[in-house]
């Protein structure tokens, strides 16, 4: 088993300004249906930036990302956030983005409204700002599920951002989007990273992983194949698996 | 069959010349199933949400429990609510037998299990596609089922619907509480029951014709809602 | 069951809202479906309410429901037509007292085939016999209304036990006069119904009285106010004063007065008056 135990980016030497960081997992693992799905997991993650989560279907992705957000138990490990087990505590300072927007039954101001309520800071200024972040400034009467596929999972996005999240999650945002409105999603994200919240970033598309990302942790089979800087990963990936998957590779 | 006829004739005579008497009696049948419909609602909506929501040991017999009140029987309904408010019984001292209030309360026993069944099934349906999503904003359990409450609202104005057709169709409970009074707690069903057990079958059939439009009149004006809700995708 | 703490926090929900419908000066009368849906309260109502301001209530339903609503205080006047029981009512203290106010009689109603060859006989223990011996079908109320106790009391004089052939030819509605008719018609049955309900009854089809005259088929009705000792909730001024009403001449001479396709209906009877 391989411990995976850099600290990235390297040249943001200072740590984190969120106190949520390091992440630190330790022997994370989680079987369901007689299947262990995540397989001893151990992983550090600090400093600021994006990290890349990428690997083949079935690696374990989005259980990953779901594990350490603390959406479903772990079966066995720990995950710590600044030191503090994932729990509600934690998870408010945390934003997830699914692949398939969950967005409510109503208007766009409303879906933003929403979550900006339940965190005690509705007002239609905070709204506005938040969906000209998006680029979907003056579009808050419309119906949200009347949206682009592009326009709903910008206004995900924005309603992530309205929790003011120290982390934000991001589970194959653009997976099913076309190059543009993926293209405007990837502008929101690098610049919420500028803006200091970290970004951990689900994706299986490699030029996305290049260009967003600062290191990028390669699942296989439920573990890690290897956790490495953005730019030696894409040169000179280490693991077989990893090599195998840029390379075209059907990897199982 | 002549009596369909004559009963055509003469709802569409009642309807027509503003009978008072039908007036009276339309509106408190209306009164009575509307208000017992939204005190229903008021119970039934957040039990459902909660029991849709919620995962607690015993939730299956309540479930269980639930479901079976849907098939209460309107005139057990009606002698029990008789039997409390009765001057003999325990809720006698409120002198609320033979009042419109009665049968309100009849009517909402009736339907809140029927309100709470079916919104538990809509809600459980809409919880299943948003119960990641509120996690991951750390929702309170008062907040998501507020939430869900409110997403469902299209769907469970049928879920009302159906509560308010089996209220407003009742006869049991009704007339064993109310009393079939004229001009106090005389309604729909029971003057249709009394006009038929005075053997006037075309005036009692009338009634049920006049009765059967406000049913189609309102399930059409929900039907329009609901469609209008659906070209936005809030249904 | 219902949990009283669930039905009260209806009540308190509720009560708000339509409370308090039984205004001031408003009576129950606990009657039958023969009084009331032959009209004559319509009849007799608007004059008294106009005289005094008061309002009368009525729930129409069979004597037998009729006497236990009120045995639970659930009413102020008692008018029904079962003598036995209603004395037996005021005996166990239920009532002040018990008054004649008017009869009318009982007919029994058939078929214009007539199977079982009753029609044109005044004596109905014979007409009983008949009908049972041929086999007939006869529509029998069964639930304990005053109408039902008398057709029992006449059917042990006439030596039958209609019981026995329940859901053969004797068959047991278990319903109001009117519902009885109804069910009687619809399958050709034999129906003993008192006259009034009979004459403003609305689907007679082919249907005419068969048998009536006999003394037996006296139909008595008597009127009593629910004791305020026992049911406090008893307004006794107001049910008094309706009492007062019905056996006074101008009470009397309303009562005689109510016809329906000129026949008169009910015949006053109360005491000192002719």
């Amino acid at each position: 088993m391989r411990e995976a135990g850099l600290k990235w980016p390297v040249e943001a030497e200072a740590v984190s300004g969120s106190k949520l960081m390091p992440l630190t997992v330790r022997g994370l693992s989680f079987c369901a249906g007689g299947r262990r799905l995540i397989d001893h997991i151990s992983l550090t993650l600090d400093g600021d930036g994006v990290t890349m989560v990428m690997g083949p279907n079935g690696a374990g992705k989005s259980l990953f990302l779901r594990l350490i957000h603390g959406l479903i138990p772990a079966s066995e490990g720990e995950i710590k956030w600044g030191g503090a087990l994932i729990g509600p505590e934690v998870r408010r300072h945390q934003a997830l983005v699914f692949q398939k927007p969950v967005l409510l039954r109503r208007s766009v101001a409303a879906n933003v409204d929403f979550v900006l309520k339940s965190r005690g800071r509705a007002s239609p200024e905070a709204r506005e700002a938040l969906l000209e972040r998006v680029g979907l400034g003056g579009r808050g009467a419309q119906a949200a599920r009347l949206l682009s596929g592009g326009e709903q999972q910008r206004l995900a996005l924005a309603r992530a951002l309205a929790t003011e999240p120290e982390v934000l999650l991001l589970d194959e945002p653009t997976a099913s989007l076309d190059p543009a409105s993926a293209q405007a999603i990837e502008t929101i994200v690098a610049d919420v990273a500028r803006s200091g919240t970290r970004v951990i970033f689900v994706t299986h598309d490699v030029g996305q992983a290049r260009r967003l990302g600062s290191d990028v942790v390669f699942l296989a089979r439920g573990r890690i194949a290897e956790h490495t800087p953005a730019d030696a990963f894409f040169d000179t990936p280490s693991s077989r698996e990893a090599e195998a998957y840029l390379s075209g590779e059907l990897v199982l | 069959m002549h009596e369909f006829g004559e009963a055509i004739g003469l709802a569409f005579g009642l309807v027509a010349g503003f009978d008072a008497d039908l007036v009276e009696i339309v509106g408190l049948s209306l009164y009575v199933s509307l208000t017992a419909t939204l005190i229903a609602c008021l119970i039934g909506l957040p039990l459902g949400a909660i029991l849709a929501v919620a995962r607690f040991p015993g939730r299956n017999a309540c479930l269980i429990v639930v479901n079976a009140l849907m098939g209460l029987p309107p005139v057990v309904v009606g002698l029990i609510v008789y039997l409390h408010l009765s001057r003999a019984g325990p809720l006698g001292f409120l002198g609320l037998l033979y009042t419109p209030t009665a049968m309100i309360i009849a009517q909402t026993i009736l339907i809140a299990p029927i309100v709470a069944a079916l919104s538990r099934q809509v809600v459980e349906d809409l919880h299943t596609e948003y119960a990641e999503q509120f996690r991951s904003l750390c929702l309170s359990r008062t907040e998501a089922v507020q939430a869900l409450l409110w997403d469902g609202r299209f769907a469970l104005m049928t879920v009302a619907l159906a509560g308010f057709g089996r209220a407003v169709a009742e006869v049991g409970a009704v007339m064993i509480v109310g009393g079939n009074i004229d001009h106090l707690t005389r309604v729909m069903t029971t003057a249709i029951a009394l006009e038929t057990s005075r053997g006037e079958l075309p005036l009692a059939l009338a009634l049920g014709i006049v009765l059967m439009v406000i049913a189609l009149g309102v399930n059409g004006l929900v039907h329009s809602l609901r469609m209008t809700a659906t070209r936005f995708a809030y249904a | 069951m219902i949990k009283k703490g669930v039905l009260a926090a209806f009540l308190v929900s509720v009560a708000v809202t339509g409370g308090g419908a039984a205004a001031e000066g408003a009576i129950f009368v606990q009657s039958t479906t023969s009084t009331a849906n032959s009209g004559l309260y319509d009849h007799l109502l608007p004059a008294f309410s106009e005289r005094t301001g008061i309002t009368v209530n009525v729930v129409a339903v069979g004597t037998g429901q009729a006497i236990k609503n009120a045995a639970n205080c659930d009413g102020d006047v008692l008018l029904v037509h079962a003598k036995g029981a209603e004395e037996a009512f005021v005996a166990q203290g239920g009532g002040v007292e018990r008054t004649d106010l008017m009869y009318n009689d009982f007919v029994i109603v058939g078929p214009d085939g007539d199977p079982a060859g009753v029609a044109g006989l005044s004596d109905a223990g014979t007409a009983l016999t008949r009908i049972a011996s041929s086999g007939a079908l006869f529509a029998s109320r069964g639930d304990d209304s005053g109408t039902h106790k008398k057709e029992i009391g006449l059917w042990a004089e006439a030596g039958v036990d209609p019981v026995a052939a329940s859901g053969g030819w004797y068959r047991e509605t278990g319903s109001g006069m009117g519902a009885t008719l109804n069910a009687g018609i619809g399958m050709g049955a034999y129906v003993m119904t008192d006259r009034a309900t009979w004459i403003s009854f609305g689907n007679k089809q082919d249907y005419t009285v068969k048998v009536e005259g006999d003394p037996a088929l006296f139909n008595q009705y008597g009127v009593i106010l629910v004791s305020p000792d026992k049911c406090a909730n008893v307004d006794a001024e107001a049910g008094q004063a309706f009492i007062d009403w019905l056996v006074s001449d101008a009470g009397q001479e309303a009562i005689a007065s109510y016809s329906v396709e000129g026949q008169q209906l009910f015949f006053p009877n109360a005491p000192g008056h002719d």
